[in-house]
């Protein structure tokens, strides 16, 4: 269930993130979710991609620095208050989230979340018949 | 081991005699071939006859890098071109490079220095040398590997660049030494982690690091990653190239070959020479050599001169490590700084890299300093407050040792190129008008 997501930083100058999604491109590898944290001096981009393992080996080498990050995508019904919902399991479980970016489209709406313990939150999850999704699924969507 | 126990263990007193022997000698040569220092002496009524011994060195003219550039290329040299086998310039950063010449004389001469140094950093016969320092121009590499021959340890002329390469030969060819700038050993190391090179596949022992500045704690951190000792070489093309001091085994202090190169330290704004043990401007006057001597030369290194006995049984005097150049300091609202200082604030802390560049500017008649790091992957994390925790805390540290506010800010890794030679630590962008 545990999403390896890549994290990069970047200094906010022009083109970097062009570069950096070029890269990818190129590699064959393909991003299913981004998102990006800045600050006024620099960010860092977020990203599940089609293969976590050979993206940090080949940004590595174009002198990116790099990690990758266990994330967690729930994906609930897209209706008002089923992310409260979700939440609320984790919040009386005392589980804080330390980001999250979401999106939804047709019936599904799918929520990519860093908590700050990462296989309770599975399992507090799941003991709620909440859905995840693992890697593989979330790739092939 | 000692490689020249006659100069390297010579009483204090025979040294101080063999040394005005030798400047009595070289101003007969200086004043009688080159013009230059002929009409400076004029100017001071010296004449050759007047030097009786080492005490009259205080009252001779200063040489200074100016005084080269004035003389571009050749009219400092002290005999015809006919006698000069060999020619190196240093890379001129403002301006025209500097331009030296060894007469065959002077190319024995280095060697056997050369010898001493490797020598006195344990270097023997059975060591292979993986000489990294740039070839060319640059005195690195051509000085290097002339004292290994002398030596008589197996040299490797691999010179800079191609870092994976130069890897896998060091295993391949199982290099004991390896001799290159600070800062790429730093990088030789990093890359050896990227390629998760097994430290033992290597048998690296010993590490001859010079020609920049660094600190104690990036010694600390290069001995730990390439598991070798590092010792600390000096020289600068002007006086001869590398050669002019090392360390020995013991690590305190470099041990100047004073029989052929004198050493001063002055006061760089009174030019008055300084007490013994006080920390100023080094100054050398090369008494032996034929093509280029030079008297007085102001290096614009700061430094002190330590005469206690060293432990390894040498009597020549050391140097303090050199930590700084008079025309590295930056004086930022009133206050000296050092890219020393900084290096060594992020090396203790041992959580960003020591790969840094400091950029001054001026706004609004303010000086302000900012201090770009880079951020190593081992550094990096993906929540933005560590990051900006890291931040504060770089910026804290640096606050509290200098006395001035600085900005901080992160930057991708390998930002700032690694040189072979010499690395860009500050961009002044001040317009001081």
């Amino acid at each position: 269930m545990i999403i390896k997501q890549l994290s990069v930083f970047l200094e906010n100058k022009a083109g970097r993130l062009t570069e950096l999604t070029g890269i990818l491109g190129r590699a064959g590898i393909n991003m299913t979710a981004l998102s990006i944290a800045d600050t006024s001096e620099f960010g860092i981009i977020r990203t599940v991609v089609s293969d976590p393992e050979k993206a940090l080996q080949i940004l590595k080498e174009h002198n990116f620095s790099v990690s990758l990050t266990d994330v967690v995508c729930l994906t609930t019904p897209n209706k008002p208050g089923a992310l409260a919902r979700a939440l609320e399991i984790l919040s009386v479980e005392g589980i804080s989230i330390e980001y999250m970016y979401a999106f939804s489209i047709g019936e599904e709406a799918f929520i990519i979340m860093k908590t700050e313990d990462i296989n309770r939150t599975i399992q507090v999850l799941k003991e709620n018949d909440m859905h995840l999704m693992k890697a593989a699924e979330l790739n092939n969507k | 081991m000692i490689w020249n126990e006659k100069f390297e263990t010579m009483p204090g007193e025979e040294m101080r005699k063999w040394q005005g022997e030798k400047l009595r000698e070289m101003i007969e040569r200086i004043y009688y071939n080159v013009p230059f220092y002929r009409r400076k002496l004029q100017e001071l009524n010296i004449l050759p006859e007047d030097i009786e011994g080492i005490d009259d060195l205080a009252r001779l003219p200063f040489t200074t890098k100016e005084d080269l550039r004035d003389n571009y290329p050749y009219n400092l040299f002290a005999v015809p071109m006919s006698e000069i086998i060999r020619i190196h310039a240093s890379s001129g950063t403002t301006g025209k490079p500097t331009v030296v010449g060894y007469t065959r004389r002077d190319i024995a001469h280095w060697s056997e220095v050369v010898a001493r140094i490797l020598t006195s950093a344990g270097v023997e016969r059975d060591d292979y040398i993986h000489v990294a320092y740039g070839y060319g121009l640059f005195t690195g590499g051509l000085g290097i590997h002339y004292g290994s021959e002398k030596v008589g340890a197996t040299v490797i002329p691999i010179s800079a660049g191609n870092t994976k390469k130069q890897l896998q030969l060091m295993e391949d060819l199982g290099s004991t030494v390896l001799a290159c700038t600070p800062s790429y050993a730093l990088y030789l190391a990093e890359t050896i982690d990227e390629l998760n090179i097994e430290r033992d596949r290597l048998k690296l022992r010993i590490g001859i690091f010079g020609a920049e500045p660094w600190t104690d704690s990036m010694r600390k951190k290069v001995e730990e990653r390439l598991n070798i000792k590092a010792i600390d070489i000096y020289g600068l093309s002007e006086i001869i190239g590398p050669g002019v001091a090392s360390e020995c085994e013991y690590q305190e202090g470099l041990h100047i070959n004073e029989d052929h190169f004198i050493p001063e330290i002055i006061d760089p704004e009174t030019l008055e020479v300084l007490p013994p043990g006080e920390r100023g401007e080094l100054v050398f006057t090369t008494v032996t050599k034929e093509g280029l001597p030079l008297l007085r030369y102001r290096t614009g290194d700061l430094s002190r001169l330590i005469y206690e006995k060293c432990r390894c049984g040498r009597t020549l005097v050391r140097m303090e490590k050199c930590l700084g150049r008079s025309d590295d300091m930056l004086i930022i609202r009133g206050v000296n700084v050092f890219p020393s200082q900084i290096e060594s604030i992020l090396l203790e802390m041992g959580e960003t890299e020591p790969h840094y560049r400091l950029v001054v500017d001026r706004e609004n008649n303010l000086d302000i300093l900012e201090v770009q790091v880079e951020v190593g992957d081992q550094f990096f994390s993906d929540e933005i407050k560590k990051l900006e925790q890291l931040t504060a805390k770089i910026r804290r540290n640096i606050e509290s040792t200098l006395g001035i506010s600085v900005k901080v800010k992160l930057v991708e890794p390998k930002t700032f190129e690694r040189y072979e030679g010499k690395t860009l630590r500050v961009i002044d962008r001040r317009k001081l008008d």
